[in-house]
Parts: structure tokens; sequence; C-alpha cells
């Protein structure tokens, strides 16, 4: 993965830049030690590290301003971090940037039951803004699966969905304002507790720009009752074709499960091994579910158990207690573990209409034979959004490569039958260089300009996004 | 008035243009500052292009007849999940809404306070932008990360960032069944205490309004036919105990008039489009007075009649939110003035997007 040259001239003036954080930070909110810096080194997306120059901690708005009015006055690139969870290296650092993470940021500011909205510091974890309003039974509804460990900030920088998002929506559909600090320190506020903001729409254009616009501090967030119950139903098909076509079937029928969720067979048979949750060895296997009272959840399985009927399926299991519904979400909550048991791996994000299905899992078990590596397909079925897991070993000269080669496939795949690169993860530095097939170059241009109005000198979150060659001439304008 | 029949045309009368333009779709919602210079209209370019009911997509030229969209979508028994409203009842505005004018309005309906508003069902759009460059940003896949999101942007700006060309649409079954609790003669505070109650409940409420004529409570379900009715007796026994119900047709019709505002229609005076936090609409409401108003998504969204000469937006101060003239009040401007370092933003926003300020120039000022 290419990176730009570090600024020599940053790398040197290293101990005034130090100097200078200190001067607006408390002593323990700033990092310059070697040694501490390195725990910054990279985020999920471990194959790619390099230490920041160093890394602040600030507790407040006022403290991130202040931060940001030295790194601008300094001229220093910096990082924005959640809890660094991103799997496209979106908080991976140059060797001449400051981290800015936001993990001390994690107060609950406001709870309002009877407007629903929740206003927290973005260092909050998603799982625990959900946790604060347990107590009224209601819940936050974006659920990455990183939820437990993932922050606020990093999801409205990623947009982040989850298996949930088929009736709930992704993190731009939940997000009702933010207060952001731009990369010169001025604090703005977009958006707030009523549902639609004036003007255009900036709290749309923030959310997903990858912490290259500013940084957001605050977050109101839309929370909701929870429903009464859930229940699961487990389906095995033996051809992915007929379990798409079911999907599609289900979708037209105006039932809207809250998750479609399908595994392919090499997945199917990785968690078997790994967690035996008793799935059937098939081709294709569906988990469905809904929500509601026991009465309105069985009207809504007898429906899509009887259209899943007429595609003869090996299986269908539906969940008849809490034990059972646990059981069938438990081997798809262990597919990545399962894989990860097995080999390394690199976990993919593509999205497809959804009746490119069967085409597209043929031509990724193609491109898995051509490369010699495995890959297992799961996929949150009912809005396209695939997760291909290739296998490869760490320790093999080139097997990396050969991943990433293959990855870049599984990608222009994506997008040459009309989907894209990438459906909640984001691009970071991981999907960078592929921006060029899904993007014309005034599709790209006119992306780089918003980043020209929003950080000139082009400071914030450097090297993710856009390919450094496309970027490089504003880039230069910049300095 | 120029009609592009293609996006190529429509690209070259842009880049070719010497001065103003005056973007138009079907000119139902002549919102805003009209402004002078050649009109460009969007009618052209019409059709739907591609629809995949079992992905719940479709993706139609911008210029397209919205009766064209939805007839389209009815054939499959699927719908536009935010209720684009029409603003022709209130504005008294003739002609044809087109697809293109209700993502550019960013029209959405009663339904906004359960799946969004247009810019939520929006996935991807071609556009032309004041330079006449043809750019596309996000698709017709239902999750997109990749880059930023100019759709959200483009949703809502009224044609002054760009020309839309072609927009694509996440739709929506049709529920089997809806109902609607109705309660007469309530004021607004008890109005918006109910509908906040029944957002609040695990009954996936779609609708719920405040007409002031009559004092009507309306909170809308939507499902299959057994669920509509546990609900609508699970809502009874509580947030809304003692509402009458009302059925199919007849609960539509309820929502397609607030959806409208058709309860103002032919009133003396300006119509204001006013957001705010849901909670604070009573105490809004008596801040102007007590216009005759419908209040939508549970109070966050009302629509209220007041004399030509009555600075809303003054009213609002304490509150939050924000307020929009809709017709009449010529005093006063249509849009919000945005805070300065917003304004700052958007003013740079439209310089790169439209670097010689032909397009709808002043009209979101």
């Amino acid at each position: 993965m290419q990176m730009p040259d570090p600024d020599r001239a940053i790398l040197a003036r290293k101990d005034r830049i130090v100097a200078r954080l200190r001067e607006v930070l408390p002593a323990d909110a700033v990092i310059s030690d070697e040694a501490e810096t390195r725990a910054y080194e990279c985020d999920a997306l471990t194959a790619y590290k390099c230490p920041p120059l160093a890394a602040v901690l600030p507790s407040s708005t006022q403290e991130v301003s202040a931060v940001l009015k030295v790194c601008h006055a300094e001229g220093v690139p910096v990082v924005p971090r959640g809890a660094g969870t991103s799997l496209a290296g979106g908080a991976m650092p140059t060797a001449d940037s400051v981290i800015l993470g936001v993990a001390r940021m994690n107060e609950v500011l406001e709870t309002d039951y009877a407007n629903r909205f929740i206003r927290v510091q973005t260092g909050r974890t998603n799982l625990s803004v959900s946790g604060a309003v347990e107590e009224r039974d209601f819940f936050y509804a974006p659920d990455p699966s990183s939820q437990l460990a993932c922050a606020i900030a990093g999801n409205i920088a990623m947009n982040s969905g989850g298996a949930h998002c088929l009736k709930y929506g992704v993190t731009t559909n939940n997000l009702l304002g933010v207060t952001m600090v731009m990369m010169d320190g001025a604090v703005v506020e977009i958006g707030g507790a009523h549902l639609d903001a004036a003007g255009l729409d900036l709290l749309g254009l923030i959310c997903g720009s990858e912490g290259q616009l500013g940084v957001v501090t605050e977050a109101t967030l839309r929370i909701l009752h929870k429903p009464e119950g859930a229940r699961p139903v487990l389906m095995g098909f033996d051809n992915n074709e007929v379990a798409g076509q079911c999907v599609s079937d289900i979708i037209k029928a105006g039932i809207l499960p809250v998750a479609i969720e399908f595994m392919d067979r090499p997945c199917i048979r990785a968690t078997e091994a790994f967690a035996g949750a008793g799935y059937p060895d098939c081709e294709a296997l569906l988990i469905v579910e809904v929500e509601g009272s026991e009465a309105e959840i069985d009207a809504q399985l007898e429906r899509i158990l009887a259209i899943a009927r007429t595609h003869n399926p090996m299986e269908l299991r539906e969940s008849t207690s809490a034990e059972e519904s646990a059981r069938i979400w438990l081997g798809r909550k262990s597919a990545f573990g399962a894989m990860g048991q097995i080999n390394d791996y690199m976990c993919l994000d593509g999205t497809i209409p959804v009746s490119q299905l069967p085409y597209v899992l043929r031509r990724i078990s193609e491109l898995s034979k051509d490369y010699g590596l495995d890959v297992g397909n799961v996929f949150h079925a009912g809005d396209g959004n695939m997760h291909p897991l290739i296998l490869f070993d760490a320790n093999k000269p080139g097997d990396l490569e050969k991943c990433e080669a293959m990855g870049a496939d599984i990608l222009r795949l994506c997008v040459e039958v009309g989907g894209c690169l990438t459906g909640e993860h984001g691009v970071g530095i991981e999907k960078r260089d592929l921006m060029v097939d899904q993007y014309a170059t005034e599709d790209l241009d006119i992306q780089m300009a918003v980043k020209d109005v929003f950080d000139p000198k082009w400071l914030l979150n450097p090297a993710k996004v856009f390919p450094l060659a496309s970027s490089a001439a504003r880039r230069m304008a910049a300095q | 008035m120029t009609i592009p029949k293609s996006e190529a045309e429509l690209a070259a009368v842009i880049a070719d243009a010497k001065g103003a333009l005056r973007i138009r779709g079907g000119g139902t919602r002549p919102v805003g500052k009209a402004g002078s210079g050649e009109v460009v209209c969007t009618q052209g370019l019409s059709g739907v292009m591609l629809y995949e009911p079992g992905a719940l997509t479709l993706v139609a030229q911008a210029g397209t007849p919205l009766t064209a969209v939805e007839d389209a979508l009815r054939a499959e028994n699927q719908r536009l999940a935010f209720e684009p409203m029409d603003h022709r009842a209130v504005l008294g505005t003739d002609g044809v809404p087109t697809i293109g004018g209700v993502v550019a309005a960013n029209a959405s309906g009663p339904r906004r306070i359960q799946v969004g508003a247009c810019r939520d069902s929006l996935l991807g759009v071609r556009f032309v932008d004041g330079a006449g460059r043809v750019i596309k940003n996000g698709g017709r896949v239902m999750k997109n990360v990749t880059g930023y999101d100019l759709v959200k942007l483009m949703a809502g700006s009224w044609g002054t960032l760009g020309v839309l060309s072609e927009v694509s649409l996440k739709v929506q079954a049709v529920p089997e069944a809806e109902a609607t609790l109705v309660a007469d003669g309530v004021s607004a505070k008890t109005a918006v205490s109910a509908l906040s109650a029944a957002l609040g409940s695990p009954y996936d409420v779609s609708g719920a309004a405040f007409i002031s004529d009559g004092g009507k409570a309306l909170v809308r379900v939507e499902g299959l036919a057994e669920s509509v009715a546990y609900r609508v007796r699970q809502l009874q026994a509580d947030a809304c105990a003692g509402w009458s119900v009302v059925e199919a047709d007849s609960s539509a019709t309820l929502w397609s008039d607030v959806r409208d505002v058709r309860p103002l229609i032919g009133r003396e005076g300006a119509v204001w489009r006013i957001s705010v936090k849901p909670s604070d609409a009573p105490n809004v409401l008596e801040k102007l007075g007590n216009p005759e108003a419908v209040c939508d998504w549970g109070g966050g969204l009302i629509w209220a009649v007041v004399s030509e000469t009555l600075n809303v937006r003054d009213q609002l101060a304490g509150f939050g939110g924000h307020a929009s003239l809709i017709k009449g009040g010529g005093a006063f401007s249509s849009f919000h003035p945005e805070p300065a370092p917003l304004a700052a933003i958007s003013k740079g926003l439209r310089a790169k997007f439209d670097p010689r300020g032909i397009l709808n120039p002043g009209l979101m000022a």
C-alpha cells in the first residue's frame, strides 16, 4: 500500500509540535513516546502499519478545537480516530500525522424520550448508546458487528450499517445533528433535535466522509422503542440461485424482515467446524428474522415459510425458543471467527444488485480457483451487501499481495454488475486506488472539491478515499 | 424555455449558457425567489430506466412524471415510501410534478417519521453541474458508502448545485392493511403528547399528525392485517385511549390530506413550514397566536397560516429549528437564513458546483 512520503520538515519539528499540543491539553492527553504511539499504528486492518508522530486524547469539543488550531497553524496532518475498529484502514496514520482519538469523550449529554433522541459525545461506543436508553426499552438501531467496541465517531465517519439496517437504515438515516470541529478549529452545529436541517443537507454530506471534512465531537441520534420480540427462521437450499430467488420473492411479497443473512457452503462448513451451531450441510443458507408481538411474528413467518416452501428448501427450521434463536444466530455471528481459525483473512464489503447474486457467487468461485485462495461468503442478502472472506497466509511471502489482487478483482466485479466497492466499511486506504473503477474523473473531482471547501489545506485524514494520483495536484496546491 | 432531450444536450445547454438559468421540472413547486434567466426544463428527460421489484429499486430520468413512476410501482404493488407531498393544492399551481422535482425539493410526507425523507430513499443521482460537467454519485444499490455522499447533498438543493438528470430510488411494498386512530376536539398540547406516546411505543407508527381545525389527532399503523388489528388494539389501550378507528381508503384519504396540507387551502395569509423539536409544537403554535395549522411528524413539522406581516422566525427564537416561507409573506425570504459558519460552507460548495453562479441563483438565499 503506497502512502505519501512523510513531510520531513514536520518530522524535524516533532518536539516543537508536541510542546504546543501540551500547552493546550493536560499532560496525560498527549502521547509522543515512540513505544506508546505504536498503539495507534493501525486499526482493524492490521496488514498496514505506521506509527504516528504523536497521539492526543482530548476530553471536550474545546480541547479538540485547540488541538486542531495547533495542527492547522503547524500544517500537521490529523487522523481522527474513534475506537480503531475500521476494516478499511480509515484510521491508519502517516508518520507525519497526529492521531486525534475521541475515546475519552464518551458522555451522554441529553436523553429525550418524548422526542426520541439522545445526544452523546462521539467517543461513546455504539452498544453503550443503546445501553444508556435500555432502562426505558429504547435502542439505537444501527448495529455494526463491532458494536461492542466501535465508537459513534467512526460510525458517522464511515456511515456504518449492520445486520438490521434492512428495516432501520444505516447511520445517516438515524443521525439528526452533529457538533463538528473544522480543521481550523472553528466549531459548527449542523442539524439538531428537529427532523430536517435548514439549507443544504450538510449533515448528509458529513456522514460517511471518513473524517476528511471535520472532527465530529457530539451527535444527536434517533432512538426507537424496542420491538416486542424477534424470531429467526433458518432455511437451507442446495442452490445459490434458488436461495437468491427466495430472498427476492420474500421482499416482493411485501414482508420486510429486519434481517436476511446469507452464507455459502465454504462458510457454513467453517462455522460448523468452529461453533457447531447445527447448520445443515447445504449450498446456501438463509437466516430471516422478523419482529413484533408473538402473534405478529407468527403471521409474518407463516407467509415467509410458505414462500420458502415453493423453492423446495432442504431444511426449514423455525425457532421455538430463545435458545433455538440463539443457536440459529450462533453460526452467523461466529462466521468471521471461524474463518479466522482456518487462516488469516481479508473481509470485503462490496454491494451488488440482489438479482446479480448467483452470477457474482459463480464468478467469485472461479476467481478462487484461479488465485488458489479459498473464499467464504457471508452476505446481508436483503440489501445486497456482500462480505466475501478471502483466506490467505500472512506468513507466506506473496500471499497477501495475491489476496489483495483477488479482492480487487471481486470489487471490480461488484462495480461491473451495477454495485459498488463498499457498502458499510468505507473506502479508507484499502479501496482508495479502486475508486477510479467506480467513478470517472469528474465524479472524483467534484468530491475532492468538497474537501477543498471544508479542509483547504488537505490536512484531515490524509491518503484515504481518493487515489493518490488523483489527489496529487490538489495536495500540492494546498501546501 | 429550453427542453433538452438528453443528458448530453442538457450538459451542452448549461456549458454554453451565457447567463442565469432557471431550472424547472414540472413547475409545480415555485418556492423561493424566482429570479430571472432562461428556463431549462427537464421534462425532455423522461422514462423509467430500470425497475427491479425484487430488489426494491427503481431508476428514472429526472423529468419523468411522478405519476409514471407511481403507476409503474403500483403495477407491482409497490410505492415510494416517503409519500412525496404534492405542492399543487397549497400553492395553487398546475402542471405535472416530476420525480426530479420531488428529489430537488426533498419533498417528503407523513411517513418520514418512520422511513425517512426522500433523501433517505435516494440511492443515486446523475446530474449536470453549473460548468456543464456530467457527474454521478451513489448508485442503484441499497448500501453504498463509496466516496462522499453527494446524493444527500443534491436532495433538497432545489437545482442550485446541479441539474438532476437521473435518480435511483429505494421503493417499498404496499402493506396489506392500514388503519388510523382518530381523536376529535383535542388541544395541540394533548394531541402532541399522545402522538409522542404513540411514536415512543413498539407499534411502528407510520403517521402522527394534528390538525388544528376541529382539534383532530391522527395516528397511523400499516402492515399485515393481523399486525394492524393488533397494534390498533394496543394503542387504544394506552396512548390513544378512546380514539376511533378509520380503515383502508378512508384512512389513506386522511393522510393524503395531511401530506398536501389540504386543511390550509383557501385560507387568507402566508403559509409557513416550520421544523422544530416535536414537543415544542404546542408552544410554538401559542407563540404564533394559535393559527390554523397542520402539525405532522408528531409535531416536528408545523404548517401554519399566519398574517402576511408576521415574521415567524422571530417567534422561533428560543426554540431552535427553522422556518421556510412557502406561500405569500412577500417581505421575508423563503429559506431560513443559515448561521454564518454554515452559510460560508454552503457558499463554498456552490462556488465549486456552480462556479459561474448560473443555476437558480439566489433561490435558496
